[in-house]
């Protein structure tokens, strides 16, 4: 690689060809204030906050879409730069409704961050306390309030590179500028799929999550209530980053400390759930490969790429296994099984789950997701974030809890489970219980390396008693569309293929904990979070589904077996084509 | 300019989508189709309504937000088709400082009609124009093809009476 020498306030270094300066200066370990940048997706230098001193140029240039050349000298604090990255802060401001204390994003939020920083103690343009909000609010999962935007677009950006579906953009022009989807339609009514990725790339308040904490501390309050919580794969890799822990650690124990003391009833794990669906749809993989069914089978955990399939690809409906996502089976395994064995009612179980994903919160009403007497399957579901949020509010240190475990009743869980995280892990979970159950004979290696990482999309072939089996794996609905296309074309021929709506998977879901431009530029979420579920999956005796003592003594003693008539009742569901834009039927992109 | 949807049915016919449609597939592969694309839309449709526009996002693949965004953007376009009385009140430097922000603010108000859109009924549309080249009878509205000038917003009532039948 051609290799440029610069030098980043004073600081030599060695960057290669194409570097933007702010690459050159994070290089040198300095900063350069982003708010519109985002690697990959979003290089539009609209904001301005970036303008950095360099020679050979005539006046400020913005670092972040800027190229290095050989022997520049970069000074990214000089009195040019402060002053004019200063002003745009000034006026971004006078645009902006400060109400910073009882803002969801207060003390995480990049404008606020870089207020501080440059000393703004007063914004002399504009009235921006008579703004009033601007909500969008027609979705179950998200809030967005134009009145607290920047325009930086890295939302339009998410929406519409790695998730293709670009259900929100820029419309008008000047001041009347504003993120909206067409015609400002309801993001009901565009085909969004819930996913959350604008959410977490927004430097600001302005698109945030629902809040369904009180709902959960409403029914910890309730005597009546038994009270259970799962938790998804994810949440554990990346919940220690609320609480100053490095990207990519695993606070599985202090998170169960924390659920316990929180005062939930029953500490479980979703992962357990992941074990069940891996029994239930290795059984309906092997079913379809046996009996001629509709192959390639798609998996159905990721409610963001459901949501896509009906509205974009209805083609493809057939193709889904009917499985519940992980969280929906936790939930009428809750009201069905464990109220059975705890001896509670199922209507006074009230079950929360903790998501990395904000989709979650549309799937839980969808039809067809209340197995037990009428009863939704799950009650209420949180986002890491929120998860996060209780903790604080419940004022404790969650550095200083002690390892705890899940209660056993529905918290044992095998390696396969921890790794539906991650993008492919899924694919291998399901691989390392098929191929046995195929074969009749123990795997030698349990490590499917061919699914893991963080490409978009990843394709392998397992010779599997006889028989090629071709799976593909996708991540981020761009590259679903992609996949899907090829095997449209007839390019491709799969047996088994798994999707998950977000890129990199669960561990880099919408409802994870936000990370700033200037981390998430320079580190990938994707890959570090996803070590700490592999990690964990290498160290685990149990690493296969159907070894799982859990998975033995539920199926012994309630389901019997996969595939039962009891298990559809509960675990299986369907699917349905939708409209993107209701009110303009049949119309399509 | 405000462009808010518009509150009258899409009349579209056959005729106009098939000529729209045979148009995008000649032109779509070409760099920078879209603006000519939009520019023939609104030619035969007289405005690019939200069917229209869905319809040109559905033959070219350029998501709906984005074409919506564009169609937005520049004044060319028109997300509202013209009424039967067109009522335009001029914004330009003359006719502002003369006070034409009033006027329209009172058109605005007589008509329930927001500068950029039509009346539920068809019959009114109202615009917001640029130099009309009267400043001399600033400010300056034009009804139809019927110059108003030397306007005060208490002028508006009663000269909208007269195409209101």
């Amino acid at each position: 690689m051609d290799m440029v020498n610069v030098k980043v306030n004073g600081i030599p270094v060695s960057v290669p060809a194409g570097s933007t300066v702010l690459e050159a200066a994070n290089a040198a370990g300095v900063d350069i204030p982003t708010l519109c940048y985002m690697k990959e997706i979003n290089a539009i230098g609209a904001c301005r906050m970036c303008m950095t001193e360099v020679s050979g140029a005539r006046g400020l240039v913005a670092a972040c879409v800027y190229p290095v050349a050989e022997g520049m000298e970069i000074n990214t604090n000089s009195q040019k730069a402060f002053e004019a990255r200063k002003m745009t802060l000034e006026l971004i401001l006078s645009n902006h409704r400060m109400e910073c204390l009882t803002c969801s994003r207060n003390q995480n939020c990049e404008l606020q961050k870089l207020a501080r920083e440059y000393g703004v103690d007063e914004v002399r343009f504009g009235d921006p306390k008579s703004l009033e909000p601007q909500i969008e609010c027609s979705t179950a999962h998200l809030i967005r309030d134009n009145s607290k935007c920047v325009l930086g677009r890295r939302c339009r950006a998410v929406c519409r590179y790695p998730l293709w579906v670009a259900v929100i953009g820029a419309s008008e022009r000047g001041f009347a500028t504003h993120i909206g989807s067409a015609f400002d339609r309801g993001l009901g009514e565009v085909g969004c799929v819930s996913c959350g990725q604008c959410i977490a790339v927004c430097p600001t308040g302005a698109l945030t999550e629902v809040d369904d904490t009180d709902k959960v501390w409403a029914a910890l309050a309730d005597p009546t209530k038994h009270v259970v919580v799962g938790t998804a794969p994810a949440v554990r890799a990346a919940l220690g980053e609320e609480f100053g822990y490095e990207i990519g650690t695993n606070v599985e124990g202090k998170m169960c400390a924390a659920l316990r003391r929180l005062g939930f009833d029953g500490v479980f794990d979703v992962n357990a759930a992941a074990d069940l669906t891996i029994m239930e749809e290795g059984n309906e993989f092997i079913e379809r490969v046996q009996n001629g069914g509709v192959l390639p089978m798609i998996t159905s955990c990721s409610p963001g790429w459901i949501r896509f399939c009906e509205q974009y690809y209805p083609e493809f409906i057939p193709n889904l296994s009917s499985c519940k996502s992980p969280q929906q089976m936790f939930g009428a395994m809750m009201k069905s099984y464990y109220a059975k064995q705890a001896g509670i009612d199922p209507k006074d179980i009230f079950v929360v789950t903790a998501m990395p994903c904000t989709a979650k919160k549309y799937e839980v009403r969808r039809e067809d997701q209340a197995a037990v007497d009428g009863l939704w399957d799950i009650d209420a579901t949180i986002t890491t974030r929120e998860l996060a949020k209780m903790i604080r509010k419940a004022g404790m240190n969650f550095n200083r809890l002690p390892d705890e475990t899940f209660d056993p009743a529905f918290g044992d869980f095998t390696g396969a489970g921890v790794i539906f995280g991650a993008t492919g892990g899924v694919m291998e979970a399901a691989l390392r219980t098929v191929v046995e159950k195929l074969t009749g004979k123990e795997l030698p290696k349990l490590d499917f390396t061919e699914v893991r990482g963080i490409a978009g999309i990843k394709e392998a072939e397992y010779d599997v008693a006889g028989m090629k089996v071709r799976v593909a794996v996708a991540s981020g609905l761009a590259n679903a569309k992609e996949l899907l296309e090829r095997v449209k074309r007839g390019e491709a021929n799969y047996h088994f293929i798994e999707i998950m709506g977000c890129p990199g998977g669960c561990v880099n879901g919408g409802g994870q904990p936000i990370q700033p431009g200037n981390i998430r530029n320079f580190v990938d979420l994707r890959a570090e979070r996803a070590k700490a579920l592999y990690s964990q999956d290498a160290s685990m005796a149990l690493r296969k589904s159907h070894e799982s003592p859990l998975m033995k003594k539920v199926y012994a003693e309630f389901l019997g077996e996969p595939g039962s008539h009891l298990a559809h009742e509960l675990l299986h569901t369907s699917y349905k084509e939708r409209s993107r834009y209701p009110g303009l039927d049949g119309e399509k992109r | 300019m405000p462009n808010m949807k518009t509150k009258v049915a899409f009349k579209g016919t056959p005729e106009q989508e098939a000529e729209l449609r045979k148009f995008i597939a000649e032109t779509k592969n070409e760099k920078g189709s879209t603006m000519p694309i939009l520019q023939k839309a609104q030619e035969i449709y007289g405005y690019l309504p939200e069917e229209v526009q869905v319809m040109i996002a559905e033959e070219t693949g350029i998501p709906l937000t984005e074409i919506y965004g564009i169609s937005t953007f520049y004044a060319q376009f028109a997300l509202n088709p013209k009424g039967q009385t067109r009522v335009s009140v001029c914004l330009g430097t003359a006719c502002y400082v003369k006070g034409s922000g009033d006027v329209l603010a009172k058109v605005v108000e007589t008509l329930g009609c927001e500068a950029g859109s039509i009346t539920a009924d068809g019959l009114f549309s109202v615009d917001a124009t640029r130099c009309v080249g009267a400043c001399g009878l600033a400010p300056v509205m034009t009804i139809n093809d019927e110059v108003y000038g030397r306007l005060v917003a208490a002028d508006v009532p009663g000269i909208l009476a007269k195409y209101q039948h």
